[in-house]
Formats: structure tokens, C-alpha cells, sequence
């Protein structure tokens, strides 16, 4: 892929980080913010619409007759959810913990607080809330955090509930968890930044990590989610959310770039080819009759069905229907994507793919002939309002091609690449909570919320050196998701084991495995082969071996079982002295060789300092 | 309320709605649109609804200065004169729509947040489009209250305007009210139109329209639905059977009680199995029983009698509060006593005096399920023999409607009225309880 170079193209990448609180209730209930994956005990079926305001850019009816097929069905627990989550019980005051640690999260980054703070109303209708809109409260703006060499604007710092978890779209129906649905969150928006997209990956980190030093946080997947706002110049503001990793925020950044890079390059084209928007209307013509013998079995299918193929001129996209923006992602998928975001339809199948799908050279050449231009746009369903409906949303989007790049909403998939969600409001649909009374923040809530104040990572990293740890090392820890445990077990063997022992442990082995600690009490594996390393009981060496096949075994053994089958424990000094003799009277007699061979035959078995006692011993003797 | 005087001060004559940039002393700069002082809350301290959506209070101690960018107009309510008549065509019947209040249309104008009532009926079609087919709507906007204002007085005046729908040759009513006295209303419309060429349907919400998940647009479906299609000309509440969407239930006004404070399911017949059920999926009326009101001639008495107590006995509970009523002149009092219909046995004097006064007194059950019955106890007993009327299966605001009906629509003799009370008049009395009509607990 080509190189981007994204200070030429005037990259500028806002970051929206949302981090779970682990506080004692929801922020707008008194639900444990837990988690189930058990069976639920019940569900319900709820049905969402726009509310009137909303109405304005589409035909009510149709937007009526679509909505009115799209059912949510909700899985609630009797432990974790209550009517405040069904919207069957107004909310309950916000929870004050929540509310405190939003305040120090503000204090860590500089931010300016709010004198009073408004409950509002967010409307969204994709049944991810059951109410059709989200809580949110901003309580401070325009901070500054600072962090290693970045200085990050710190836009706002809201305080909101989490949204329901999507479990499945069965098509008509999609299933949303209300467990996870108002458990407190802290969204910090950044101001657009000019760093390159790895920086951005890096300052997301370090935003997240913070935020965790209150430690008042949920960790673990899911716990920390981060939206994008990527422009380049000339190129428009597209939010991605919904990035399901960290370390794919780079590729996604690059990605984007590279779409909005292809879209203005579209754009030139088209006016290079003298096109115009008028050209485009969204008239559907029945094709079905030039597929009377298909191959085709998409094809076949929908007529089968009842269905018709229908063709829409897109006269002059030829090859830039099949221009592609993103890998494996065309100009044609961009209209796919309006396609299956408004309608029902499955997506569209377009003339710079043909032949393919099954349709022959000769289909494609007679739709053509029927339609008279040599770029075109097939859908496929039953006759009605759906098919009219698409060709609608398709139009609309080609004309978009005109402007160059359509300020949208989209949603990042795993490989990096993104598509179409909904575009971007105008302004923000908000209005307030007309169930709950405004929060003045007080100098007594202010300072409640003092000790709070989460650690910035700088003087963490600071500390961590104080204690013997190399700068890289503790840089390490302090961005890892281990440094709680790591400190705990420092101080639990302060003046035992070596700091910089533990955190390695933590940021070299644990930090590599991928696993999560809690999953497999990997803390109490460790504390115990620290307390087995402080009585002399294993090696150093023997904790990462231990560490690693108990890892291995997915946690299936206890620990000492794993340092008894692997012959872990440490040799007694007797042992290691006649291993010693043996080999000098074989003939070993210098001190490094002999070091480096036993070493090498009983890594992880034998101490440095036992070997090193036993060769000066036994040589001098000799 | 309003700003203080320092916020007005400093605000100059900026205005409410006007869009400025607020100049922090601490150097930041926020823009937005100014926006009433709330009636809670801090008045030294500026409401800002900002670029983002957000609102967010500043104290003036921190505000340098505030610099006028423009001004926004926010969309005006427009009431429609009370009583007139407003009517649109659709396909189907005439069903006419009786507006008292409630928040059953509601807009939001973003960009100020806040949630306007609309009462026309352009917007009741852009907001409820698929009304269109199911009638040919007309609507008139009687009053505008909290339900919880409701009074017997207002009672008639529905009822007249129901009266006069009908009169008009509609095919049915629909009532548009407040949740809270809902059933109170609904069983006075079920004594106060003895036949009739349609049903009469209250609806409400009790989430507001204003939020997608409202319950207002399947009541108010199923409400229209019924008062066009029904085969049943009585009075009828039209709400959620349960906390999902998809089922709206039809109870008796007779028999219906809130029994929730805010879920959708907060209605609940008593004593009785809703008369219909509509799924509004499939559009399709289901009917529970054959056994009611058809459509037919207009008979109305819609007089109610605004002197009737409904007073709740509890332990300890004074004689004094009865003597009260019966100095004031009270034409008759509704007592919700215990279990089968008991109170305190220093009562049974101050009942006797309100009854030998001419003061019918009815007994009725606060554990709402059940009958009453003065049969059992020695006290019930007593009761029958000072001459107490027992409410039978009617649930005690059923009790206090009827009363109040039987009072403005007969001589007041006190045997006139026994007879009348004993007498199922909508059925809002049966003899026979079966096992399935006690619902406490609905499913979720």
C-alpha cells in the first residue's frame, strides 16, 4: 500500500476514550454494574421509533414501516437490572462515587468544571438503550493532559451510562443485554490532534491508564472503548466507533486517511469526467426478463422468490464504482452500505463486478443494452417500497461523490477497515433529563472528590524508577494493564525481592501471554512462587519457566504440582557442589565454562550464587 | 425562576435564546444558546446549552464577560381554541379524539431541549402516520390538566363532549388523559353513557411521547383501533398489557385500576379479564368475551355528584373524620374498609348518624381484590344492620364513581340509591368471580 504522508494531508485525529467505573451501583440506579453470563431470567420485546422532531428528512410512513419491523428484544437478570434499565422506573439520583470520580478525572487533566451539571438526554435508536437515549452529563472542558512528551487538549470530560450489550441480530430481531446497560462511564474527548497514528494509539493508552489509576475501574475486555474523529484536509470529520482494540487504532487512522484520499480522488475524477449530480435519479428498472436463464443462483433465488432484479443507471462510474478506498472496500461498497443501513436489502451488486456473482458477460451486456449506459447498479428483493427505497439512499450517496467526503458515522471491523452507520448529526440530539434536578458541584463535592485524583503516569514512572527500575521498564509497567498487582506484590515484598523483579514478571511474562490475570489467578501463582523464590525454595530463573507451563496447561494444575513435574525446585547446595566436583574431575576447570555448562544443563534448578560458591570453593580446594 | 440580579447584570439585555460566547475569567470560551433559568437549582449561576448539545451552568463569579452572537426563535405552541373541532380525512370511521392533557404529543425543539405539547392535528398524523389508516380523525381539545385535576364537574363536561361526538355521527371516542385518574374517568363514562353507537377509549402514556420507547403510539393505535372497528360501545381503557410492546389491553373504565406507579402494565382490571386485547403488530382486535354493550342508540346522563367522600379506614382512624362529613353536608361517603369491609367499632356510631342524616355510606375493600362481604364477621354484621351498602365486587373508586353518578341522577332516598348501587349497571358488578380474574403479579 502506498505510503500516506499524513503531515502533507493534514491528518487530525480526535480521540473519544470511554472507561467503565467499577463503583458500588449504576449511575441511574442501584444495580451492581455487573456483568452476567449466565442464562437471563427474562426477556422482553420492545419496539423503538424517531421521535417526532426527527421526522424531518425522511417520509415519515417508510421510516415508520421500517422501524416498525426492527424488534429488540432485552435479556434482564432480577439481580443486576431493575426497572430503571426496562424504562419502567424513572432514574434515581446519580450515583455520587461516579460523579466524584469524574470530578478527579477532570482535576488529573487539567479541566475546567462545571458549576452546575445537566443530567441530559442523548437519542439514540438503535435499541442499544432502552429508553432510546443515553444519560450523559458533561462535567468539565478545555484540559490539558500531559503525558511523556504529548500535550493532549482535553475537549470535555463527561460522566454517562453505558449502553446495553449486543448480543445478536437475528434480522428482525436484535438481542441487547441489559446488564452492562447503566453502568457509569467517563468519556474524555480530545481535541483534534496533529501526532502520527501510532502516537494517537499511545496517547489513547496513556488517556485509558490514568483514568485507571483512580482505580475505581472496570478492567478486562470491554472495559475501555475508544471512538475516532479522523479528518484530513479537504477531506471531512468521520467518527469511528466501536475500534474493538488499541492496537487497532493506527491501522484504522490509516485506513480512514486512505479513504477520504480516494474519495477526493473520485471526486476529481468525476469532474474530470464532466459529470454532474442531475444525472443521477432514482429510477428503478425491471430487468428480471434478461435473467430468464441464469446461472446465477442469487439470482435465481430472488426470482424464485418472487422477487425482481431491478437496475439503476449510474451512467459514467464505470471503474469508479469498483475504485477501491480501503482494502477490499470500493466505492460500491459505500453504496452497499447505505443499502443494508436504510433498508432490508442484503446490498447491490454493481457493473464493475460483472461479470461475477454468477452473472454472465452476456446478462451484464443485455442490462446494459436495456438501459442504454454502460454503468449500472442491480438490486435484487421484492417488488415495493424497499427496492425503491434503496435506490433512493444509493443516488443520494453518489451525489455525496460530488462533495467529496460525506460526514458519516461509521463502525471500525476488526481488520481495521470501516462501514457506514448513520450520519453524523448536525447537532448533537440532545435534551435534558426532565426526570432529574440539576447538580450544583460544590466546594465540599470537590474536595470529596480529592482523593480520587488518580496518579499521573509521569510521576508514576517516576516513582517506579525511585525504585530501582529501569526508566524502559517502568515506562512498561506503568502502561500495563498489571501495574495494581505489581505494586501490591512490591510492597508485600519490600526488602525480599527485587522491584524490578516483580515488574518484569508482570511486564515481560504475563504482559506477553496475553491472558488476563484474573482469568487464571495468575496473582496468586505468582505471589506464591515469590514467597517459594524468598525462602529459597526456586530459582529466579524457575518463576517464568513455572509461570509459563502453568499458562500453558490453562491453569489446570496448581503450581507446585507444575514446579514438581518439571523438576523446578531449587537444588539443594550439596547437589549443586558434586555436580560441580563431577565436572572438575572431568576435567573443567574454568570458572566461566563451568558456570555457563551448568547453567545451560540446569537452568531454572540451580541458583547463580549456589554454582558460583561451589566452583570458588571447590577450585581453591583443588 | 429567574436569574439573579448579578446574572442579569452581567447578562446587560442579552436575552433568553440568544446564541453568545461566554469569556471565562480562567481564559476558556464557551459558546452556546442562553437558556432559561430552570425553576431548581443555583439563580447566580448561567444555563448554557452548548455547541455539543450539552447543558452546563457557570457561576457568574467566574463569567468576565458574555458576547452576543445571534438569537434563536423557538417554535412557538400554538393552542387551538377550546372546542373547536379539527378534522382530517383518513380511511375508515370517524372517531373523534377528546384532548384533557397528558403528554401524549410532544415535541422536542433541539436546539433549545425543550419538550413542547402540540395539539394539532397535523402533527398527531406526522406523528402517529399510521392512524391514517385506521380512521378519519377529528380532534378537539377540551382542556388541558394534570389528571390529578380532575374533578366530577370535569367528568360531565367529557361526557357531554363524548355525548356530542356521538350526536355528530362519529363512530367512536377516543379520550386523550393524564394516566393518573384515568380509571376514575373511565368508569364515570361508563355510568354516564348507558348506550351508545360507539365505544368510548381512554388513553395515555405513561412514558411520554417525546422518547422513542414510548408507550403512547401502540396505546394509541390500539385505542383507535378499537374505537373505529370495536363491536362494543362502552367505556374502555386502552394500555399495555405488559412491560413488552405488542399487546395493548382493553379494560372495562368499570373495573380497570392503576395499580403501578410508572410501568407501562400499570393498569390492571380488577376482579375481571380485560374485554379485548389488540396486537398491534398484526392490527388485529381479539376479543375476550361476547357478553357486552353493542352499538346503539345515544343515552346519556351526564351528571355527577362532586359531594362524595372516598375515605381509606386505617387502625386508630377517628370518628371525627366521618362526623365531619356528615356536618359538612357530604351527600354520601365510600369507605374502603379491611379484608371483607371492616372498620373500627367506634365508627359504627358516626356511620349510623351519617345514614339516619340521609348519607348513604358504602362499603368497599382497600385489598381491591375481592368482594365484599358483612356476612362473615360479627362486625360486618353490625355494619348491614346500621344500613351501610356493600360495594359488592367493585373496586373502591369504582364504588365513588358510581355513587357519585346515583347521587346526581336519582332522588338521593337512600333505598333508591341501595338499589341503584346493588344494581349492575355497566358491569361493573358480577355475581361470579372466577379463579383467573385475580392478576396481581403480571409476568414480564
Amino acid at each position: 500500500m502506498v505510503k500516506l504522508d499524513y503531515r502533507a494531508l493534514g491528518l487530525k485525529v480526535g480521540l473519544e476514550i470511554h472507561i467503565q467505573l467499577d463503583t458500588g451501583r449504576k449511575l441511574f440506579c442501584h444495580c451492581k454494574p455487573e456483568l452476567k453470563n449466565t442464562e437471563p431470567d427474562f426477556r422482553i420485546i420492545r419496539r423503538l421509533r424517531p421521535a417526532m422532531s426527527e421526522l424531518s428528512s425522511i417520509d415519515p410512513a417508510a421510516l415508520w414501516e421500517f422501524r416498525k419491523m426492527k424488534t429488540m428484544m432485552y435479556e434482564g437478570f432480577n439481580d443486576v437490572t431493575c426497572l430503571v434499565e426496562l424504562d419502567e422506573e424513572p432514574p434515581h439520583e446519580p450515583d455520587e462515587e461516579s460523579l466524584l470520580l469524574a470530578l478527579a478525572v477532570s482535576k488529573a487533566f487539567n479541566a475546567k468544571v462545571f458549576d452546575e451539571v445537566y443530567v441530559m438526554r442523548k437519542v439514540v435508536i438503535d435499541g442499544s438503550n432502552v429508553s432510546g437515549f443515553q444519560r450523559t452529563m458533561v462535567i468539565a472542558h478545555d484540559g490539558l493532559a500531559e503525558f511523556l512528551n504529548y500535550k493532549v487538549p482535553i475537549w470535555t470530560i463527561s460522566l454517562e451510562e453505558d449502553a446495553a450489550r449486543r448480543i445478536e441480530d437475528k434480522g428482525d430481531v436484535v438481542v441487547y443485554r441489559l446488564d452492562r446497560l447503566g453502568i457509569p462511564l467517563i468519556e474524555v474527548s480530545t481535541g483534534p490532534m496533529e501526532y502520527p497514528p501510532s502516537s494517537i494509539m499511545e496517547v489513547a493508552w496513556l488517556i485509558g491508564r490514568t483514568v485507571m489509576n483512580t482505580r475505581r475501574t472496570k478492567r478486562g475486555l470491554g472495559a475501555i472503548r475508544q471512538d475516532l474523529n479522523i479528518s484530513i484536509v479537504n477531506g471531512a470529520k468521520t467518527e469511528v466507533k466501536g475500534v474493538p482494540e488499541l492496537s487497532l487504532i493506527p491501522k484504522v487512522i490509516e485506513y480512514e486517511a486512505l479513504r477520504q484520499v480516494n474519495l477526493l480522488k473520485i471526486k476529481d475524477e468525476l469532474i474530470n469526467r464532466g459529470l454532474s449530480k442531475e444525472s443521477y435519479t432514482p429510477d428503478l428498472i425491471d430487468v428480471t426478463g434478461a435473467f430468464s436463464s441464469t446461472k446465477s443462483s442469487i439470482v435465481k433465488r430472488v426470482i424464485n422468490e418472487g422477487g425482481m432484479v431491478a437496475a439503476l443507471k449510474a451512467p459514467g462510474l464505470r471503474n469508479i464504482l469498483g475504485f477501491e478506498l480501503q482494502p477490499g472496500r470500493r466505492f460500491g461498497s459505500e453504496l452497499a452500505d447505505r443499502v443494508r443501513a436504510w433498508t432490508r436489502l442484503g446490498g447491490l451488486i454493481h457493473s464493475d463486478e460483472l461479470p461475477g456473482y454468477g452473472i454472465s458477460k452476456e446478462e451484464a451486456a443485455a442490462v446494459a443494452s436495456r438501459l442504454g449506459v454502460d454503468s449500472f447498479i442491480l438490486l435484487m428483493g421484492p417488488p415495493g417500497n424497499e427496492l425503491q427505497e434503496a435506490a433512493r439512499v444509493i443516488v443520494d450517496r453518489i451525489k455525496e461523490a460530488f462533495d467529496g467526503v460525506p460526514e458519516e458515522t461509521r463502525a471500525a471491523r476488526e481488520d481495521g477497515t470501516t462501514y457506514f452507520m448513520r450520519p453524523r448529526p448536525g447537532a448533537a440530539r440532545m435534551y435534558p433529563e426532565t426526570d432529574l434536578r440539576p447538580i450544583r458541584i460544590t466546594f465540599e463535592l470537590l474536595a470529596k472528590a480529592d482523593k480520587y485524583v488518580p496518579e499521573p503516569i509521569d510521576k508514576q514512572i517516576e516513582r517506579y524508577t525511585s525504585m530501582g527500575m529501569s526508566r524502559e521498564l517502568a515506562r512498561q509497567l506503568a502502561s500495563s494493564e498489571y501495574s495494581i498487582e505489581a505494586e501490591e506484590l512490591i510492597r508485600k515484598y519490600e526488602g525480599k525481592v527485587n522491584p524490578t523483579l516483580v515488574a518484569s514478571i508482570f511486564v515481560n511474562m504475563i504482559g506477553g501471554m496475553g491472558k488476563d490475570v484474573s482469568q487464571l489467578n495468575l496473582f496468586q501463582v505468582i505471589d506464591k512462587l515469590l514467597e517459594l523464590y524468598v525462602n529459597g525454595k526456586v530459582t529466579r530463573e524457575a518463576i517464568q519457566d513455572a509461570i509459563q507451563k502453568y499458562v500453558e496447561e490453562g491453569g489446570g494444575r496448581g503450581i507446585e504440582d507444575v514446579i514438581n513435574e518439571e523438576g523446578l525446585w531449587r537444588m539443594q547446595y550439596n547437589e549443586v557442589e558434586s555436580i560441580v566436583k563431577s565436572l572438575i574431575n572431568n576435567g573443567v576447570k574454568d570458572k566461566g565454562k563451568l558456570i555457563s555448562i551448568i547453567m545451560r544443563d540446569y537452568r531454572g534448578k540451580v541458583d547463580i550464587r549456589d554454582v558460583e560458591k561451589a566452583i570458588n570453593e571447590l577450585l581453591n580446594k583443588g | 425562576m429567574a436569574y439573579s440580579e448579578r446574572v442579569k447584570a452581567l447578562l446587560g439585555g442579552i436575552g433568553e435564546f440568544s446564541r453568545v460566547r461566554v469569556h471565562l475569567k480562567d481564559g476558556s470560551i464557551l459558546e452556546g444558546l442562553i437558556l432559561p433559568r430552570p425553576e431548581v437549582g443555583d439563580p447566580d449561576v448561567l444555563l448554557v446549552k452548548l455547541e455539543n448539545g450539552y447543558n452546563a451552568g457557570i457561576h457568574v463569579d467566574k463569567i468576565q464577560a458574555v458576547e452576543v452572537l445571534g438569537k434563536y426563535e423557538p417554535p412557538k405552541v400554538e393552542v387551538p381554541p377550546y372546542g373547536t373541532v379539527m378534522a382530517e380525512r383518513g380511511t375508515g370511521g370517524r372517531v373523534r379524539f377528546v384532548a384533557t392533557g397528558g403528554t401524549i404529543m410532544s415535541r422536542v425543539d433541539y436546539v433549545t431541549g425543550a419538550v413542547y405539547p402540540s395539539f394539532s392535528l397535523e402533527d398527531l398524523y406526522l406523528m402517529y402516520p399510521e392512524l391514517r389508516n385506521l380512521a378519519s380523525i377529528e380532534m378537539v381539545n377540551l382542556m388541558s390538566i394534570f389528571s390529578e385535576d380532575m374533578t366530577p364537574t370535569r367528568w360531565s363536561a367529557i361526557a357531554e363532549e363524548a355525548c356530542k361526538a356521538f350526536n355528530d355521527g362519529v363512530v367512536g371516542v377516543v379520550i386523550l388523559h393524564g394516566t393518573d385518574t384515568m380509571h376514575y374517568t373511565a368508569a364515570a363514562l361508563a355510568f354516564a353513557l348507558k348506550s351508545a353507537p360507539g365505544p368510548v377509549v381512554l388513553v395515555g402514556a405513561q412514558r411520554s411521547s417525546d422518547r422513542p420507547s414510548s408507550d403512547s403510539f401502540e396505546n394509541l393505535y390500539a385505542a383507535t383501533l378499537v374505537a373505529s372497528q370495536a363491536n362494543f360501545a362502552e367505556s374502555v381503557v386502552a394500555m399495555h398489557e405488559g412491560t413488552s410492546d405488542g399487546v395493548v389491553a382493553v379494560h372495562r373504565g368499570v373495573r380497570v385500576r392503576k395499580m403501578h406507579t410508572s410501568r407501562r402494565d400499570a393498569f390492571i382490571s380488577v376482579n375481571h379479564e380485560p374485554i379485548a386485547r389488540v396486537l398491534t403488530r398484526e392490527g388485529k382486535l381479539i376479543m375476550n368475551t361476547s357478553d357486552y354493550k353493542r352499538r346503539g342508540q345515544l343515552e346519556c346522563s351526564t351528571k355527577f355528584d362532586d359531594k362524595v367522600a372516598l375515605i381509606k379506614y386505617y387502625p386508630g382512624m377517628s370518628s371525627e373524620l366521618l362526623d365531619y362529613l356528615v356536618d359538612k353536608g357530604y351527600h354520601g361517603i365510600v369507605i374502603e374498609g379491611t379484608g371483607f369491609g371492616h372498620v373500627g367499632e367506634w365508627l359504627l356510631k358516626s356511620i349510623a348518624r351519617a345514614i339516619e342524616s340521609g348519607i348513604p355510606v358504602v362499603i368497599s375493600s382497600q385489598t381491591i381484590f375481592g368482594r365484599v362481604n358483612l356476612n362473615v364477621y360479627r362486625r360486618g354484621v353490625e355494619l348491614l344492620r346500621i344500613g351501610v351498602i356493600p360495594s359488592e365486587d367493585m373496586h373502591p373508586e369504582a364504588a365513588f364513581v358510581k355513587l357519585s353518578w346515583v347521587l346526581a341522577n336519582s332522588s338521593r332516598d337512600i333505598n333508591e340509591v341501595r338499589r341503584l348501587m346493588l344494581t349492575p349497571l355497566a358491569y361493573e358488578i358480577d355475581q361470579r368471580t372466577r379463579p383467573i380474574d385475580y392478576i396481581v403479579k403480571p409476568s414480564i
